[in-house]
């Protein structure tokens, strides 16, 4: 039998599709908002941090059709989000499963040893835990943009009745370029996310709809990089079950 | 058996991905009603959260938007008020009050007059500054003396119908005046001239400019962006 062990909590892994519902029409919806005055500079005033002032999201990858509908959709779901974001971080407040993705000394060297192992300078994959130590940073800064994400969509939704979140972000225009500039690292996170996923660990796929973590199949057990098998010089998956033809 | 199972969940995944974008793509009816329920749900936390006290604040050495603050209207030319055609301009406040308003331009500037250096926060994510002179939407509810009725205002001027609907709460707010006056000049045509609303509690969409009509009502009467789709609250 394999060695199957319980990975992720059902809460776990219901938030984690909710979120990716969430995300998927918040960051969607969002992008045909931007596109409405797809710059951040204030009219007669000009905004050098951004080179691509006036230049708009293409529209496949907005939706909500025109500015109304997609601020009806950004507005309905943020509740989603929200209630979503606190039930995940709750969670892990109250059951311990913070501690698999809150950084602790030790992970800047174990995240360096990491980075030698993908760039083929260390041979072995590091020991690990339940998830590696770049993972866990990229973990951990998905939910801090979460936050992030939240309070300067609060800014910029009530700059004038919620005036004291916008001043943490000191005003209206820098709260949208932070709103904006959080969604696309949260994005960018996201893919590279999606693609470690199926590049090292695909695995992980059945932990995160049914729970089960085969961790004879880890990327440790399997010393595996991205796209290992199109490598020489790996150890083959350790066959956990009986031989298949 | 594991495979098996590992595929369909990758096809159930994919294809609840798959309806779902197709779903987003064509904004079905069906997410409408949900759509409208959480619009009438943020208003009541809107309404919630909204204080009189909470006021925008702009720095003394903010640049003002100047001649780059956006001039927008819905008429094909900028709407000029014509004495030839409809008599010395005025402002009728009517409705749900005990003592009906006509105010001419000079009417107006003997009311109270604010002065206030404020955002204009529009609905397609800029804000601009100005300077605003006006008289508080709330001095001109009390001169006109509302009744228990006023729960809603409706704004309404010469651009070719234009008006928008406003709850009580925000025309009351201390921010919310009847401009006729921008960065220390009297307000020009491009701007809304003679008079305008202006608020930074609400997005500039409902900011009526060539204002002619301020009625006190018990019901909401939507709005021109409003009806068009938009939020009816438009709140900041």
């Amino acid at each position: 039998m394999a060695p199957l062990v319980k990975r992720n909590h059902w809460v776990i892994r219901l938030t984690h599709w909710v979120n990716l519902v969430a995300v998927v029409l918040m960051a969607g919806s969002g992008m045909r908002i931007f596109n409405a005055h797809p710059a951040f500079a204030r009219p007669g005033e000009t905004f050098p941090l951004n080179p691509w002032e006036g230049t708009s999201i293409p529209a496949w990858l907005t939706f909500g059709g025109w500015l109304a509908g997609a601020r009806h959709w950004h507005f309905a779901a943020m509740w989603l989000l929200v209630a979503n974001g606190l039930l995940y971080l709750g969670f892990l407040f109250f059951h311990g499963e913070w501690r698999d993705i809150v950084p602790r000394r030790g992970d800047v060297r174990d995240a360096i040893e990491m980075l030698k192992f993908y760039l083929f300078v260390r041979r072995d994959h590091p020991p690990q835990g339940k998830h590696n130590a770049l993972q866990k940073s990229a973990y951990f800064a998905m939910a801090v943009l979460g936050i992030v994400l939240v309070l300067s969509g609060l800014a910029i939704w009530k700059p004038v009745t919620l005036w004291f979140i916008t001043a943490l972000f000191v005003n209206f225009k820098w709260a949208r370029f932070v709103h904006f500039t959080a969604m696309a690292l949260l994005l960018l996170l996201a893919l590279v996310h999606v693609f470690m996923v199926f590049s090292v660990d695909p695995y992980s796929l059945r932990a995160i709809f049914t729970g089960w973590y085969d961790r004879a199949r880890s990327p440790e057990a399997r010393n595996a990089r991205p796209f290992y098998h199109l490598f020489g010089g790996t150890r083959p998956a350790p066959s956990s079950e009986a031989p298949r033809p | 058996m594991t495979l098996d199972r590992r595929r369909f969940l990758g096809i159930s995944a994919a294809s609840i991905a798959g309806s779902l974008l197709a779903a987003c793509d064509k904004n079905p009816e069906g997410a409408k009603p949900l759509l409208q329920l959480a619009e009438r749900a943020n208003e009541q936390v809107e309404g919630g959260l909204f204080r009189h006290s909470a006021m925008n604040h702009v720095g003394a050495k903010a640049r003002l938007a100047g001649p780059s603050f956006p001039k927008y209207f819905i008429s094909p030319t900028v709407p000029v008020w014509d004495p030839a055609a409809g008599g010395v301009w005025r402002l009728e406040v009517s409705g749900a009050v005990r003592r009906p308003l006509s105010l001419t331009l000079d009417d107006l500037m003997k009311l109270p007059r604010v002065t206030q250096k404020v955002d204009h926060f529009c609905v397609e994510g800029w804000n601009a500054r100005a300077i605003w002179s006006g008289v508080r939407v709330s001095d001109i509810a009390r001169a006109a003396g509302i009744t228990d009725d006023a729960q809603y205002v409706d704004f309404a001027g010469f651009d070719k119908g234009y008006h928008e609907s406003w709850d009580m709460q925000s025309a009351m707010h201390p921010q919310t005046l009847v401009a006729y006056g921008m960065d220390g000049y009297l307000l020009t045509p491009a701007h809304g001239a003679p008079a305008r609303v202006h608020s930074p509690v609400k997005l500039g969409y409902k900011n009526t400019k060539y204002l002619t009509r301020v009625v006190f009502m018990p019901g909401r009467n939507g709005g021109y962006w409003s009806d068009q789709g938009y939020e009816w609250y438009g709140g900041t």
